[in-house]
């Protein structure tokens, strides 16, 4: 029996609903043979493939246009890439990280905006008022900052 | 599922957005793992051994810089296997591991040279642009997936930045 393939999936959090240790908790308690790291920007999950992408999905569907998820080449800890051994300074794509986590909230409302009006393309400079619900959503998010 | 070649390689909006449209992201990250978590390291710590420059020759010619030939040895294949691309221009951060600009051009030149539906748009750099940015890429994504040919083709193509080559590459496998 061969062992299952390892990937490591970084797991960044960008959402007013979801902080990054609820959805650490929600790994340990879903008990999947998986390593955990908390990160500045949510998490970075190791384990086998299987339980990976399932734990990655459920992490998802927690708040599912505001929660990113790509892969990672290195595992999480490894010695190669964590700084507790490099003595210190921004991991190697760190700073492209960063840039592209300052344009997830945007992302994440388009996603939403998406996901309500369906797959329609139309044109979004046109002028319009702005409904009740959205200036509720709106402040809603604002205030749960 | 299609093979969606991304530009920049390393990105988390893109991997995500072609992920989340039922996709297979190409990026460098999978590469990268497939050398530094294999069993046998043969020339650790990032296991570059002698058999990479040759792949990285089939990309780039032996008077190009060997940090080009050495990206490509990486990029180069995902690039071969890509059945459509979406290219990012301007990404906002343009140094470190993917901050090679002669492998950035080489990269696009290949990518655009390869008969496959083609993605450009902008990096997004407020709220309304990122709205449009990820319509596109979601318009494109459908389409690729869509199978009603000329129909959805014509349907999804994206705005006047965007360009949509050939066809979608489902419909192309023999």
């Amino acid at each position: 029996m061969t062992a299952e393939k390892e990937i490591t999936k970084v797991i960044v959090i960008s959402s007013d609903k979801v902080l990054p240790v609820d959805a650490a908790m929600k790994i340990y308690e879903s008990e999947f043979p998986v390593t955990v790291k908390e990160t500045c920007f949510g998490l970075i999950v190791t384990g086998p493939e299987s339980d990976v992408l399932q734990m990655t999905e459920e992490i998802r569907q927690l708040d599912k246009n505001h929660i990113f998820v790509k892969d990672r080449g290195f595992p999480a800890g490894d010695e190669r890439r964590c700084r507790a051994v490099r003595g210190g300074g921004p991991r190697p794509g760190f700073h492209f990280l960063r840039e592209e986590v300052r344009m997830l909230p945007a992302i994440g409302a388009a996603l939403d905006e998406l996901e309500t009006k369906g797959p329609v393309r139309e044109k979004k400079n046109e002028k319009s008022r702005l409904k009740v619900s959205e200036l509720e959503r709106i402040i809603e998010s604002q205030l749960a900052r | 599922m299609v093979k969606v070649f991304i530009y920049p390689v390393n990105s988390l909006i893109l991997a995500d957005l072609v992920e989340r449209f039922g996709h297979e992201p190409l990026a460098v990250m999978n590469q990268v793992r497939e050398k530094v978590t294999s069993i046998s390291l043969d020339s650790p710590p990032m296991n570059i051994t002698p058999e990479d420059p040759k792949i990285g020759l089939r990309f780039a010619a032996v008077e190009v810089p060997a940090g080009v030939r050495g990206r490509m040895a990486l990029i180069g294949p995902l690039i071969e296997e890509a059945e459509a691309a979406i290219i990012v221009e301007d990404p906002p951060v343009n140094f470190g591991c993917v901050g090679c600009n002669r492998t950035n051009e080489l990269m696009k030149y290949l990518v655009r040279s390869k008969d496959m539906p083609i993605l450009e748009v902008r990096y997004p750099e407020s709220e309304d642009n990122a709205s449009e940015f990820v319509y596109k890429i979601a318009a494109f994504l459908e389409a690729l997936s869509g199978e009603t040919g000329e129909e959805t083709n014509d349907e999804n193509k994206p705005g006047p930045e965007a360009e949509n080559k050939g066809e979608p590459a489902e419909e192309r496998k023999t």
